[in-house]
């Protein structure tokens, strides 16, 4: 009744193929951007920044790069906390070694270290697919936490391995207190998720998923098979490598190796499979579903009053979201975007399905 | 008879002021000191994290059974689970922060890497953080790292010593020349914190150093063994934690390494790291802070008020195990700090702030320690501003398959000689880096 396009005309090419093509939809996500620009930082306490919403707001971008890779491109990686840590250390290294650069250019040219050393582990997917690609990958996960851990060069000689940053200063706006790295995040990740939405419908996306639904009918309407897959992992690292410097910079601080192991890996390919693949949507709900659940479950015990032992909390936590995890992908196999585009679709019916 | 009543009237007496003192004042001043406890007793490195806070808990529920608070400010505290992981503990600290009249007092991560990142949250929170035998060497200097507390020792200190011992039982340091040392580490901040002192001490003295790391959780150690069994070192350090220590006195076992030539740091020497390895283990050396296990006057305390009022955190055969002891001790750091800062800043609840003053003017001395019920399980400690750690010496211990014992006149303190012009070297670069402004200890006020 309220969602529904009657009387939306479009006139224009331009606006038949704008981003969000109902008005509704389009006022929808105004609202929710300018809430989350103007109220939220007023309204969330430090706690919520520091330990949700702003991981919440990195991993999504990590999330959105992974997917444009295994959810567009369909070439599946386990080793994207790997360009990540390329991301964080190359930013660590231009702000230790080249001062006087700003930021953003740094933000930007770490993204190109990914990219680069992105483009390089994709090489195998040249020749090998599915399972086995993902096993090849893996040596990206590893080449990384070796080099990171052996040449000293790379962590500034910090004598244990463990390097720390500074609070990020942008044309003299020192970025230290928990909502103005808020509001940095969430301004990079608005930019950077229109740019990914346009890639994706763009003559670049359209290759990628011709390869990923079949690569040889993909090759033969001359798609070039190099060009589409280097591309898909240079751009999906340049993301990640993003993600991973603002993950350094802004999240951790301070940071070894390990913060970039497999583990991070396999949480952002969990994110972008029960959030969705082949949806940038998807990259925000997984996101979401993997770092604010756990914490929510390891605190509800508490908040209802149930005497619980802290091991015994921790423990219930891995039980519930294991099985809520099984549950989701057993009731929507697609993820969560794809139930959100159910809802829409019910809603655009409503109250009169037919 | 006559002194426990005594005892016993006076600690009433204080109850009822006490209480009288809080019900006197306003309400909104709750009279409670908060003490965040971050612990892990679950995952991969639960066998220690579990015996570890639950002497830090009990410790915290004496003082507030025996002594009714700090100074008559009752305790209250709250876990939080981080599994070892520096994220989830970056979480917890998040978490608990903020709780209680006046924030978290002090906290206690119990492990390098949340150390790591939490020191950098200090100097924006103003919280200390208490790192008792781990943590970042460098912290020691605290006119760079506010916050840091490494009190009773740091790595540097351990290594340092360790090298000390060998040299010792060669004839003295100089016989290290040529010899070869093996450093079997985590490969984490954690194991890598000591290799820059036995670089340094290995270019002194001309021995060889063999860096040999074991990744995560430590339970494949096949390969560094047989580099072990190649170049046949003639000690081996390990700087290990939770299971990856079991791991490698079993090893060593395998490959004929004698055990009488490993030396573990204060984390690699307690009975989860000796008792799964069976009669391995003996003759197997350790590094110790503190005492080895055993019980004092305080443990008699805690079972008298905590677990014979059915309060006790753990098992009560548990009592007295090494790393029980230990968290005991660091939860003493921190209560004594606050008692400290009471004397100047007033019998109440008490600012992350002002619980540092109290660190920082710490002094523990042998007649404090008798009084705690400590006799035998610390050094004395004396802090300043510009020396967070107060105390660097350490004792060697030997697993006799049964319980650890102290090898006889093995007390060694570290060489500040060497260790201070590092120290100070390592803040300075940390400080340029982090671009902080240090502090200027004869600037404070004194005590």
């Amino acid at each position: 009744m309220f969602f529904r396009e009657n009387g939306q005309f479009k006139s224009t090419y331009r606006a038949d193929m704008q981003l969000l093509p109902i008005v509704q939809d389009r006022y929808f996500m105004l609202a929710i951007v300018a809430l989350a620009f103007v109220a939220v930082p007023y309204l969330a306490s430090d706690y919520l920044f520091l330990s949700i919403i702003n991981p919440f707001l990195i991993l999504t971008f990590a999330a959105i790069g992974l997917n444009l890779l295994v959810g567009y491109c369909g070439q599946i990686s386990i080793g994207h906390a790997a360009f990540m840590a390329w991301g964080a250390y190359a930013a660590y290294n231009l702000v230790q070694r080249v001062p006087m650069l700003n930021f953003l250019v740094v933000l930007v040219l770490a993204g190109l270290v990914a990219a680069l050393v992105g483009m390089f582990f994709g090489i195998p997917s040249l020749r090998i697919k599915g399972l086995y690609l993902a096993v090849a990958t893996l040596a990206a996960q590893f080449f990384t936490d070796w080099i990171f851990a052996r040449v000293k060069w790379f962590t500034n000689y910090a004598h244990s391995g463990s390097v720390s940053t500074a609070p990020v200063n942008l044309f003299g706006w020192t970025i230290d207190s928990p909502s103005e790295k808020y509001v940095f995040l969430l301004g990079v990740l608005i930019v950077f998720t229109v740019i990914a939405r346009n890639l994706v419908r763009g003559h670049l996306g359209r290759a990628w998923m011709a390869t990923r639904d079949m690569d040889v009918a993909a090759e033969v309407i001359g798609i070039r098979p190099v060009y589409a897959k280097l591309t898909a992992f240079g751009v999906s690292s340049f993301y990640c490598g993003i993600a991973g410097a603002l993950w350094g910079f802004f999240h951790l601080g301070s940071w070894e190796p390990l913060a970039f192991d497999l583990n991070l890996s396999f949480s952002l390919l969990f994110m972008i499979i029960i959030g969705g693949m082949g949806s940038i949507l998807g990259s925000y709900l997984g996101a979401a579903f993997i770092v604010a659940l756990p914490i929510a479950l390891n605190q509800i015990p508490e908040k209802m009053g149930v005497p619980l032992s802290t091991a015994m909390a921790t423990n219930v936590e891995f039980m519930i979201f294991g099985s809520l995890i099984v549950l989701f992908l057993v009731l929507e196999p697609h993820g969560l975007a794809r139930l959100w585009a159910i809802g829409k679709e019910k809603l655009r019916l409503w109250p009169f399905p037919h | 008879m006559k002194r426990t009543l005594k005892g016993m009237l006076a600690v009433a007496a204080c109850a009822a002021a006490a209480s009288l003192a809080t019900s006197g004042t306003a309400l909104a001043q709750a009279g409670e000191q908060f003490f965040p406890v971050l612990v892990y007793r679950t995952g991969a490195y639960a066998p220690n994290g579990v015996p570890w806070a639950n002497g830090y808990v009990d410790y915290l529920k004496l003082v507030n059974a025996r002594d009714g608070g700090i100074n008559g400010v009752k305790i209250t505290f709250e876990e939080c689970e981080t599994g070892y992981a520096t994220d989830r503990g970056v979480e917890c600290y998040e978490r608990l922060k903020g709780k209680g009249p006046t924030g978290g007092t002090t906290f206690q991560p119990l492990s390098t890497g949340i150390t790591f990142a939490l020191t950098d949250k200090s100097f924006a929170d103003h919280i200390p953080l208490i790192t008792a035998g781990y943590g970042r060497a460098d912290s020691v200097d605290g006119s760079v790292f506010g916050w840091n507390f490494p009190i009773g020792g740091t790595y540097w200190d351990a290594a340092d010593i360790l090298v000390q011992h060998v040299g010792k039982k060669l004839g003295g340091v100089d016989k290290l020349k040529g010899k070869k040392i093996a450093l079997v580490y985590h490969d984490s901040p954690y194991g890598k914190e000591p290799i820059a002192l036995l670089q340094e001490r290995a270019k002194m003295h001309g021995f060889e150093l063999i860096l040999l790391p074991v990744t995560h959780p430590g339970v494949e150690q096949k390969a560094t063994w047989l580099q072990i069994r190649q170049q046949r070192p003639d000690y081996v350090f390990l700087w290990g934690w939770g299971v990856m220590n079991s791991t490698a006195i079993k090893e060593a076992v395998a490959t004929g390494y004698p055990r009488d030539k490993m030396y573990g740091v204060w984390w690699s020497g307690a009975e989860p790291d000796v008792v799964p390895a069976g009669d391995g283990a003996k003759g197997y050396n350790a590094l110790v802070f503190l005492a080895p296990a055993g019980k004092g006057a305080v443990h008699a305390d805690i079972v008298k008020y905590v677990y014979d009022k059915g309060q006790g955190t753990g098992k009560k055969e548990d009592i007295g195990e090494v790393l029980y002891n230990r968290g005991m001790v660091s939860a003493m750091f921190g209560v004594e700090g606050v008692r400290k800062a009471q004397e100047k800043f007033g019998k109440k609840p008490l600012t992350g702030e002002q619980v540092r003053w109290g660190l920082e003017h710490l002094t523990i001395t042998p007649d404090m320690i008798k009084k705690l019920g400590m006799t035998g399980f610390m050094e004395p400690v004396k802090t300043s501003c510009e020396n967070h750690e107060g105390a660097h010496a350490a004792m060697i211990e030997t697993w006799d398959g049964k319980k650890w014992n102290v090898v006889p006149n093995s007390r060694y303190e570290s060489d500040m000689k060497i260790l201070g012009p590092m120290i100070q070297a390592s803040a300075k670069k940390y400080a340029e880096e982090k671009k902080l402004t240090t502090r200027d200890c004869s600037k404070e006020d004194g005590a």
